[in-house]
């Protein structure tokens, strides 16, 4: 796992969909521009559907890892 | 006609346009490509739990991935939106028994199958926590945080005697069939649920 700076974190694990975006959203809000946001989802849809997501609405998935059946995810917000 | 094979018509236009003077070079110029995200209007007819559901999850959804996103509540779709304490509605008594019949609000819907007295919603609520599915209220205060529009229909308001004080906090005014056909009309992508 690389050395990012995370400026916000949102724990969507259990989490079913849309809650795992929903939350995503609420949090990239609260972050400045270029700021990073991490999230961990549990949910297997979250995969393709923060890709989705990204594109939509501009914000970069900087990074998509896996480890067990948790998706961890990093946006940076545009 | 017959034409130069070098002939280039847009080329030749630019090379013209290059040599006018600025402001009329101006008006030349194409606008600027401005993308404007497609509007979302989901029509709320049912009042029924499971399709309540589906549209709070596509509004938070769309609201989340910056689609400007307007709920028009109508028919049946606007009991939902009645405030959960709110019991008895309306004025007159056929309107009163319309809303003893089918109780008012967003914890009070009802399955359109398999309703069974209360037993199913009862079972989907049980599951939706075990699988960590966020409940229909969950979902409504998240796609109005997130900006989701909540247009309700005069004309269901009035038919039902449903008075403003009655609806949820955060509800816009009321508007008409032709409000939301305008916003068809110019563009926005209707769901009809």
């Amino acid at each position: 796992m690389s050395v990012l700076e995370i400026a916000a974190q949102v724990d969507a694990r259990g989490l079913s969909c849309p809650m795992p975006i929903v939350k995503t959203a609420q949090a990239v809000k609260t972050v400045a521009s270029g700021e990073l946001v991490e999230v961990l989802a549990t949910d297997p849809g979250s995969q393709r559907d923060f890709v989705a997501w990204s594109r939509s609405t501009g914000h970069e998935l900087v990074e998509q890892t896996t480890e067990g059946n948790v998706h961890r995810f990093v946006i940076r917000r545009k | 006609m017959t034409l130069a094979p070098s002939f280039d018509p847009i080329a030749e236009a630019i090379h013209d346009a290059e040599g006018i003077p600025e402001p009329f070079a101006e008006a030349f110029k194409a606008p600027d490509d401005e993308k404007k995200p497609r509007e979302l209007v989901i029509i709320c007819y049912s009042g029924d739990l499971e399709k309540t559901w589906a549209s709070l999850i596509l509004a938070s959804t769309a609201a989340a991935s910056g689609v400007p996103t307007k709920m028009f509540l109508t028919f049946w779709g606007l009991q939902t939106f009645v405030k959960d304490e709110v019991r008895i509605t309306g004025t007159n008594w056929m309107q009163k028994m319309l809303s003893m019949m089918q109780r008012p609000g967003i914890s009070h819907r009802k399955l359109s199958k398999m309703n069974f007295m209360g037993m199913g919603p009862w079972m989907m609520g049980t599951l939706a926590k075990q699988y960590g599915v966020a409940k229909p209220k969950e979902l409504l205060e998240a796609a109005m945080a997130l900006g989701v529009e909540l247009m309700p229909c005069q004309m269901t308001m009035d038919m039902f005697g449903l008075k403003r004080e009655d609806m949820i906090d955060g509800m816009g005014e009321p508007v008409g069939a032709a409000t939301v056909i305008e916003l068809l009309a110019n563009g926005a992508a209707p769901l009809f649920i």
